[in-house]
């Protein structure tokens, strides 16, 4: 038999049902396609991600999936600080991004640089290079907390 | 032809703990590498200050650690890579960063420096203006007109690397693999320049997500032999339980993402759980899930929590519990015939290129540097395996034993964990020395030179460094479609070496 640790939250799960049934079904119909962005992390904040993605949060029941290109993508969630090197990666990401082009700035370098902030070649967050709707801070943030800022977004984008 | 004995006997050296450093002439320096290369010792870094070139060198036969130094005259030095591989990525990035000029070199292309820095050759006494914007993307080699090319990245598949790699194809079958990366460079070696050893620890942490613990423990050990510092024996024992964790969580997320890429979703869903379930519990011990900025220099952050033991000892159980079906499942046909023969690594090619870790170990090169090199773990013996196949199923195996080995050493760890102070304070002294650790991905050694408590110059050496020009040569001859799998089984990750 697996084990079977408790679920994160489950207010914050059921919540992210309901959400999702009034804004994104208003605005994207029954799904959320999101595309990952590594703007220049540690890989720290993916190993997380990959967490979320995985069995036991399992996004996909909720109809959010991660998906490969940003032409299929609703939201586009931002890792790292953006390094000058990735910037133009990153605006071109954005512009092939059909609106509504959320963006989510996942981890404490994604939000504002974290420790990185004024190196030679780091323009410090996501926000450097495109507007951004969502800051999940951490470093890095847990599956709890990504979840709990998709969420957010989900909520505040209901009107 | 003479040997590297004779050439260090007669060289001056320098105080690098726990070795020495020997400074050689231009003429000795190639010498010594060429005696080296006969010799089967292994190039694991290269890298410089603003006046010298540095190298370390690794005989795995005797371990024993040979570092030396030749001055960059006139802003160049003689260039190794002619013959030795490994050393032309290393090249490439001390031109980028220093400016000295390898002479001679076998690849002078840029490497971390893409042309969009605000300077050039930033950590050079002068930096110079900004580069030009370039594309990087132009290969070193002929290619025939029916070639086609598939360029990768830099950004990639979901919840992956920034990464470029351009590959030539011919017909399903790749040719060529040209890895281009620095992409995700952020500038560490300048942010810690300057800072004390606790402050600079945040960026060794932070080098590469997957081996947090393994850099933040061998720049530790860097900062301690350079002070001639005892960490008590209890932060020595914690560090070893936080690095198995990692090992161990690290290894169960490689298992579940080539499980997933091998379609095999029962695999994945179970290393996926086991792997929660224990960073989980690394949360309740140590406060944070991957442990990051929990070892730092002079011993660990803080005292595992009263209910950490407890909680890592009921998820070690967890995993024991599911190991051996883990292990059927990749005996099995559906996931053997998936893996074996895919993405095969030479044991020559490994130990020519310096490549430990699982990779080195699958392929036949049996360097661990838990081994020889980190005495902490002297009482507790970890057992390494070496196998010999090289390919994608070798190392599913190579780390599925890992873990269990892992688990073992983590249980007696904590088990043995004595009372007492978990830091030491540290002095404001000068001096110079070398750490290592064994990561989950290979050996990661730190350099670093502190004056009156703070840091002058570092380097911090990633696996990535021989992975990607290993990884290179194994994708030639590769099925174009299985690339995601051959990258996920070798674990390449780029942001330790992009620096």
């Amino acid at each position: 038999m697996a084990p079977r640790p408790d679920p994160i939250d489950p207010a914050a799960v059921e919540s992210l049902r309901a959400g999702l049934e009034e804004a994104a079904q208003a605005r994207l119909g029954r799904s959320l396609a999101i595309r990952h962005v590594n703007t220049g992390s540690c890989n720290g904040c993916e190993l997380e991600l990959r967490a979320l993605h995985g069995v036991l949060y399992e996004l996909e029941r909720f109809g959010i999936k991660f998906v490969e290109s940003p032409l299929h993508a609703d939201v586009l969630l931002v890792t790292g600080p953006l390094t000058r090197n990735l910037a133009a990666a990153m605006v071109q990401a954005r512009d092939a991004t059909p609106d509504p082009k959320w963006v989510v700035a996942v981890g404490d370098c994604a939000v504002d640089g974290g420790v990185y902030r004024g190196s030679y070649a780091v323009l410090g967050g996501a926000g450097m290079g495109v507007p951004v709707d969502l800051l999940i801070r951490g470093c890095p943030p847990s599956p709890g907390t990504i979840l709990a800022g998709l969420r957010t977004l989900l909520e505040a984008n209901l009107n | 032809m003479t040997t590297v004995d004779a050439i260090l006997r007669d060289a001056p050296a320098e105080i690098c703990r726990p070795w020495l450093r020997h400074i050689l002439r231009h003429d000795e320096w190639i010498a010594l590498a060429q005696a080296a290369v006969a010799e089967a010792r292994v190039l694991v870094a290269l890298w410089a200050d603003t006046a010298k070139v540095h190298a370390l060198f690794l005989d795995p036969a005797g371990l024993t650690i040979i570092a030396v130094s030749t001055p960059a005259e006139a802003g160049s030095y003689p260039a190794l890579s002619p013959f030795l591989p490994g050393a032309a990525l290393y090249e490439r990035m001390i031109h980028d960063l220093w400016g000295h000029q390898a002479t001679g070199a076998a690849d002078v292309r840029p490497w971390l420096d893409h042309g969009h820095w605000l300077l050039s050759q930033p950590m050079s006494t002068r930096p110079g203006p900004p580069g030009q914007p370039g594309q990087p993307g132009v290969p070193n080699y002929f290619e025939p007109g029916d070639t086609m090319i598939l360029p990768l990245g830099p950004i990639w598949g979901p919840l992956d690397e920034a990464a470029h790699l351009r590959l030539s194809v011919a017909g399903p079958t790749i040719r060529h693999a040209d890895a281009l990366l620095g992409f995700t460079h952020k500038g560490t070696l300048a942010l810690m320049r300057g800072k004390s050893p606790r402050i600079a620890a945040r960026f060794a942490a932070r080098l590469s997500g997957d081996a947090t613990v393994a850099h933040s423990v061998a720049f530790s050990r860097a900062v301690e032999a350079a002070m001639e510092v005892e960490v008590p024996a209890r932060a020595v024992a914690l560090r070893i339980a936080m690095m198995e964790i990692e090992r161990v969580a690290v290894h169960l997320d490689t298992l579940a993402e080539v499980g997933r890429l091998a379609d095999s979703p029962i695999v994945r869903s179970r290393c996926s759980l086991l792997r929660e379930t224990l960073v989980r519990a690394s949360d309740i011990a140590f406060g944070h899930r991957l442990m990051m900025d929990c070892a730092i220099p002079g011993g660990v952050a803080a005292d595992i929590a009263e209910s950490g033991s407890e909680a890592i000892l009921r998820a070690l159980g967890d995993i024991a519990s599911q190991l051996s079906s883990i292990r059927r499942l990749h005996d099995g046909a559906a996931l053997s015939s998936r893996l074996v023969g895919v993405g095969r690594a030479g044991g020559a090619l490994a130990a020519s290129l310096g490549v430990g870790g699982v990779v080195g170990r699958a392929s036949g090169y049996a360097f661990d540097a838990r081994i020889g090199f980190v005495s902490d773990y002297g009482q507790f013996a970890p057992r390494i395996a070496v196998r010999h196949d090289g390919d994608a199923a070798a190392r599913q195996h190579q780390r599925i034993f890992e873990i269990e080995e892992s688990l073992r050493l983590i249980g007696a760890a904590l088990d043995y964990l004595p009372d007492g102070p978990v830091t030491v304070a540290l002095p404001q002294v000068s001096g110079e020395g070398i750490g290592c650790a064994e990561s989950v991905r290979g050996d990661v050694w730190h350099w670093l030179r502190l004056d009156h408590g703070q840091i002058a110059a570092v380097f911090p050496r990633d696996p990535g460094w021989a992975l990607w020009p290993l990884a290179e040569r194994v994708l030639e001859g590769a099925a174009a479609e299985d690339i995601d799998l051959i990258r996920a089984s070798l674990a390449l990750n780029a942001s330790g070496m992009d620096l």
